[in-house]
């Protein structure tokens, strides 16, 4: 197929039709909306459900309840929608309902403002609602990749039943890149229905539910749970490397559109001779821990910075993926305010500075 | 060419946005990498409003640029906005008909577009953004003349009676560009 020229928003909003998503449920909010207005003007015309919730509470219910049908399902939404959502996340990872939400993330707390932020990365990678559960997380650097992921996602979501999250910032919705989509539609039909409520003529009834008030039972499922996330610790870590070379002396590690900025300021900085690669991971949950580790204890590297657009997030992973081996500094701007290659590239020479004493 | 970085600015309605779009939709028939990322935030109807496009020949790193190779600047607000921004030995392109300063910047090439009266002479008002657009590319050759044009064509063909206006408004726009490179090499 054609490259076409395509927002963020609008093309995680068609590559989940390609996926054979049909169900949408939403609530509008800056700066994701276009997705809800891509979808009211697509579902039609592929038979499909758009329905706008009365708030993103119910939303979430809404998705539970499509999920539960074993019917491929997704919603977007931002921060504080995201929010709202989270009780129904929660209840989803419980009965192990697979669906795909999309976080176009803006500045936080509160209501915060409305432009690019990557500060709810705890709550994507960390639970985010009540109980032992996690989220499969990934996150997109171009709108491509978007695209792709947003195509993975649900198949993701259906090998390991569990809610799939994909978080972009603001940049990421917004944006304009051009995109192919694959020439082949997905087969919307999830592998396995054998779980799934999809009328119980002929066969006993099937039973999705989060509430075990058998201890025994529900510790039963918190470990079956975590069994899930311990084989996606496995199989569905993701990353790219940039520049990652042996004799570099630092390594940035940053995800996202952020990724990007830094991918400039580090071509910008071997220009000026110094040796530094990227680490980008793709996947928050499963975060790459070994990877980290493995390019981080190479002989020459003397130190890494994260770069976030949020106050040090997910350098919290990078710490432990080190483990103390190499220090680990940090550079980041929030509250909308996108740090530029020139700021990134500061604070590395700044670091070499310090590190080749 | 490498990468190029170029802001369109001014006011809602001349058409921002769509010169953006258009360079990089004409970046993408020349099989380029394309990033085409606009101001957002809090605006309102008739506020300003800026795009940004990368045409590269590589991946596309940062899709934010602090200071892009050139700058095309359609109302005053957006001139003294963007004019300390564009990048040394850069190109700002000025919408005369509405700007009524220049640049005091000697390290940057200023080109003045009387964009509204060369929308007016082919009676399409609307088309300030294509004068302005031509006059883009006639300075840099980011994409090539005639992709340009196609590209116009495609997008634009829709309402034919206002495609032949539209292409002669570029046509202008372009000319007076390549016009003023010859000046600048003579003197």
């Amino acid at each position: 197929m054609a490259k076409v020229l395509m927002k963020g928003n609008e093309a995680i909003a068609e590559a989940a039709l390609r996926a054979g998503a049909n169900n949408y449920f939403c609530y509008p909010i800056t700066p994701q909306t276009e997705v809800a207005e891509y979808m009211a003007k697509r579902m039609p015309e592929v038979g499909g459900v758009f329905l706008q919730g009365e708030s993103e509470v119910a939303v979430g219910n809404m998705i539970f309840g499509a999920a539960a049908t074993g019917k491929r399902v997704f919603t977007t939404s931002s921060s504080p929608g995201i929010s709202l959502m989270q009780e129904s996340i929660s209840y989803m990872a419980g009965a192990q309902l697979p669906c795909v939400i999309v976080n176009i993330m803006r500045g936080g707390p509160g209501l915060g403002g409305i432009l690019p932020a990557q500060s709810d990365y705890f709550q994507a990678v960390k639970g985010g609602g009540h109980g032992d559960y996690r989220l499969l997380v990934l996150a997109p650097s171009t709108v491509q990749e978007a695209v792709d992921l947003m195509i993975l996602s649900f198949d993701l979501a259906d090998k390991y039943r569990n809610p799939v999250m994909m978080i972009g910032d603001g940049m990421i919705g917004q944006m304009m890149e051009a995109v192919e989509f694959p020439d082949k539609d997905a087969d919307p039909k999830p592998p396995d229905e054998s779980w799934a409520a999809t009328g119980a003529k002929d066969r006993k009834p099937r039973i999705i539910k989060s509430l075990f008030l058998d201890p025994v039972k529900l510790e039963e499922n918190s470990w079956l749970l975590h069994e899930k996330y311990e084989r996606m610790k496995k199989e569905e870590v993701r990353f790219e490397l940039y520049k990652v070379k042996p004799e570099n002396e630092f390594m940035i590690v940053s995800y996202g559109t952020m990724a990007r900025i830094c991918q400039t300021a580090i071509d910008e900085l071997e220009e000026e001779g110094v040796s530094i690669g990227l680490f980008r991971p793709i996947s928050l949950f499963p975060f790459p821990s070994t990877q980290i580790l493995e390019e981080a204890t190479k002989e020459n590297v003397k130190a890494l910075l994260t770069v976030e657009m949020s106050t040090a997030q997910m350098m919290e992973d990078v710490v432990m993926a080190v483990v103390g081996n190499r220090p680990v500094e940090f550079y980041g701007r929030c509250g909308g305010i996108v740090p530029t290659p020139e700021e990134v590239k500061e604070k590395i020479l700044e670091m070499q500075k310090t590190y080749s004493k | 060419m490498n990468q190029y970085e170029v802001t369109f600015a001014g006011f809602g309605g001349q058409g921002i946005m769509t010169a953006g779009q258009l360079l990089a939709y004409a970046g993408i028939a020349e099989g380029k990498f394309v990033a085409w990322i606009p101001s957002y935030g809090p605006e309102m109807r008739g506020g300003t409003a800026y795009c940004t496009v990368v045409v590269s020949d590589t991946r596309i790193g940062s899709p934010i640029v602090t200071n892009p190779r050139g700058i095309c600047v359609f109302n005053r607000p957006s001139f003294d906005k963007f004019e300390p921004r564009v990048k040394a030995n850069g190109l700002f392109i000025v919408n005369s008909s509405l700007i009524d300063v220049t640049t005091s910047r000697k390290d940057i090439n200023e080109i003045l577009v009387p964009a509204n009266e060369i929308a007016l002479m082919e009676q399409n008002v609307k088309a300030t953004n294509l004068a302005i657009l031509g006059a883009f590319i006639g300075a840099t050759d980011v994409v090539d003349f005639e992709t340009m044009k196609n590209t116009i064509t495609q997008k634009l063909g829709k309402r034919k009676e206002l495609l032949k206006s539209n292409l002669a408004v570029f046509d202008r726009g372009y000319e007076l560009a390549q016009k003023h490179a010859g000046q600048k090499e003579k003197a």
